[in-house]
């Protein structure tokens, strides 16, 4: 590994696309991620990149639209209502089947809403976002390194699947300073010049890269084939972490990104106080990690769900129960963070 | 039968998909022939838009890509920041240019992205079935304008060679028709040139090319010209409006 400093959320993911040789990005400014956007407009002309501010959320995503189709590696960056102006162009990102990465460092919504953590856009995120049948792989972290190490992961999964890929953090780990590594090497990126445009290796290579199908039976035989690849995609790329599994636990608690590192310290507080809680944190939002859940529950009496939102990701923690036992919500909007003394106390009265 | 040119390299075999009397397939030749002449057809992208030319994909001979509605120029500013060794082109009709995207038509220009941008303006949306443009004429009648386009209601014409040549960087902006054969022969000029000036690497370059829809204005296609000329030359005067390389050439020849 690299040498270890402190930074920002938002600095780190942008530090570690670059190293991951991402050399294209273009974005419009959005708090809480301005961190984002002004370091690549700093490293990016120093590493011979690309860094343009667009006039939009809307011409940044097509311009990410335009770079990928031609093969580089490249990024941009919003919240919230910024990507809820970026899901046309991610629908077409996906439908085109083209790699991207998209950090989204969520905030209060609807609406304006407000500039605090929120993780209220999960259902966007998580059920393609824009029209049309598709998903779109969501990674959420729950540390600043982990914020960094998504960075190259989402350009892997990118390139593997051809797809686009969301980064979703949150205002809280955008903003946090934490120390982070960078690794010495990154995979290097997959050779596009079988799809890409601008690539021909003959004469009569020509490529074409489209999402519009007016024969039905055609466009039918698009979507399934989108969703093999998704198929693809559950098989080899779910990830999640548990904690205090092993412990004698008759609840166990739900919680991704920010409400999980909240949910860590409810666990050791009750932990000392002889109260065991088993907690696994779903990585992959999309595709969920429905079976780990499902196991992890299993002979619990109660499943807890921790959000940072008026219960979104708690429909998924639903699936995977199915009934086995009863699932309960906690969760808070506004953009106000869980102390950690505020969680105990919620999730003692879930229990009692 | 005496054949004069040829079919074009520049161009697939693909039947071409408009309707009788429609401009585009000659639109379509006149950007194939100069890709041709050019020797630009392996290093060209073409973007093909939203509208009746949406499958321009199946018809150029170069690679292409079909993007969301108006957004071409964004995706061909994301295109040649990563490949700025290959030229770009769009094609674009006026509700695609000039309504939907008009932000990302205008802010391409003034940041004279090295693309060229090939504008299609028939005052109408074709594809739809005739709805009222940003380009429909006052008076003129469409389908969601069926009293005629009331300029105090909907706003005039909107002229986009007038409002992109005031934008200090961009290249070349010029104004030409589809309606004779001595304005198509005008019009190839215009296109070569503004795929050359991208080539030399000049900034961006705008070509309008006054064309017709006589499915959706109701006339057969002489008709449909006639009434072009007539109707929307006056409201679109041809003419160069920009040519910001020639003009520094001169000046550097006059020093």
């Amino acid at each position: 590994m690299g040498k270890k400093v402190l930074m920002k959320g938002n600095e780190a993911v942008a530090e570690a696309a670059i190293l991951a040789g991402c050399r294209h990005y273009f974005a419009y400014p959005i708090t809480p991620q301005s961190e984002l956007i002004e370091y690549m407009a700093k490293k990016m002309p120093l590493v011979d990149g690309t860094f343009l501010q667009a006039e939009s959320e809307v011409a940044a995503i097509n311009m990410v639209l335009g770079a990928a189709a031609c093969g580089v590696r490249v990024m941009t960056s919003s919240s919230s209502p910024g990507i809820s102006l970026k899901q046309e162009g991610i629908s077409y990102i996906a439908a085109s089947r083209l790699p991207a990465v998209i950090v989204n460092v969520t905030r209060g919504g609807p609406g304006l809403g407000n500039i605090a953590p929120m993780q209220c856009d999960y259902f966007q995120a998580t059920r393609g976002g824009g029209h049309g049948d598709y998903y779109t792989p969501v990674l959420s972290p729950s540390t600043v390194q982990e914020f960094a190490d998504m960075a190259p992961l989402a350009f892997e999964i990118a390139e593997k699947y051809l797809t686009p890929v969301m980064i979703l953090g949150d205002g809280m780990l955008g903003q946090m300073m934490e120390p982070v590594e960078f690794p010495d090497s990154y995979a290097p990126q997959k050779d596009p010049s079988e799809w890409a445009l601008g690539a021909r290796r003959t004469p009569d290579d020509r490529h074409i890269i489209n999402s519009l199908y007016i024969d039905p039976y055609v466009l039918q035989e698009k979507t399934e084939t989108l969703f093999e690849v998704y198929e693809e995609i559950k098989k080899n790329e779910i990830r999640f972490e548990t904690y205090n599994m092993d412990a004698d636990a008759k609840y166990l608690i739900v919680a991704h990104g920010t409400a999980a590192r909240v949910a860590k310290s409810a666990v050791d507080a009750l932990k000392e106080e002889g109260v065991e809680l088993a907690l696994i944190r779903p990585i992959t939002l999309w595709p969920y990690p429905y079976d780990a859940v499902a196991e992890a529950a299993k002979g619990k009496e109660k499943v807890i769900t921790i959000e940072l939102s008026m219960g979104q990701m708690v429909e998924d923690v639903k699936l995977a129960v199915c009934g086995e036992c009863p699932v309960e919500f906690i969760g808070k909007a506004g953009g106000v963070v869980f102390t950690p003394e505020e969680i105990v106390s919620l999730i003692r009265e879930k229990i009692s | 039968m005496t054949v004069f040119k040829g079919r074009t390299k520049g161009l697939t075999d693909a039947k071409l998909s408009y309707c009788p009397g429609c401009l585009h397939g000659v639109a379509h030749r006149l950007i194939g022939e100069s890709m041709e002449e050019l020797g630009i057809i392996e290093k060209t992208i073409g973007i093909a838009p939203v509208g009746c030319s949406v499958f321009a994909y199946n018809f150029f001979a170069c690679d292409v890509i079909q993007v969301p509605h108006g957004r071409a120029p964004a995706v061909a500013t994301g295109m040649h920041r990563a490949r700025p060794d290959r030229i770009v082109f769009t094609y674009q009709g006026d509700g695609d240019l000039a309504a939907i995207g008009t932000a990302e038509t205008i802010h391409a220009a003034n940041r004279s992205e090295n693309i060229t941008i090939f504008f299609v303006n028939n005052a109408t949306y074709g594809m739809t079935g005739g709805q009222m443009a940003p380009t429909t004429l006052p008076g003129m009648k469409a389908t969601t304008a069926p009293y005629g386009r009331d300029v105090s209601d909907t706003g005039y014409p909107m002229r986009l060679c007038e409002i992109l040549s005031q934008l200090e960087m961009t290249n070349y902006i010029e104004r030409v028709s589809l309606l004779s054969p001595k304005d198509i022969l005008k019009a190839k000029k215009a296109v070569k040139k503004a795929l050359q000036y991208n080539i030399d690497g000049k900034g961006l370059s705008f070509v309008e090319m006054i064309s017709t829809c006589p499915t959706n204005w109701g006339m057969d296609p002489l008709k449909a010209r006639e009434w072009a000329k007539e109707n929307m030359l006056p409201v679109f005067p041809l003419g160069v409006f920009k040519d910001r390389a020639a003009e520094e050439a001169k000046e550097k020849e006059a020093e």
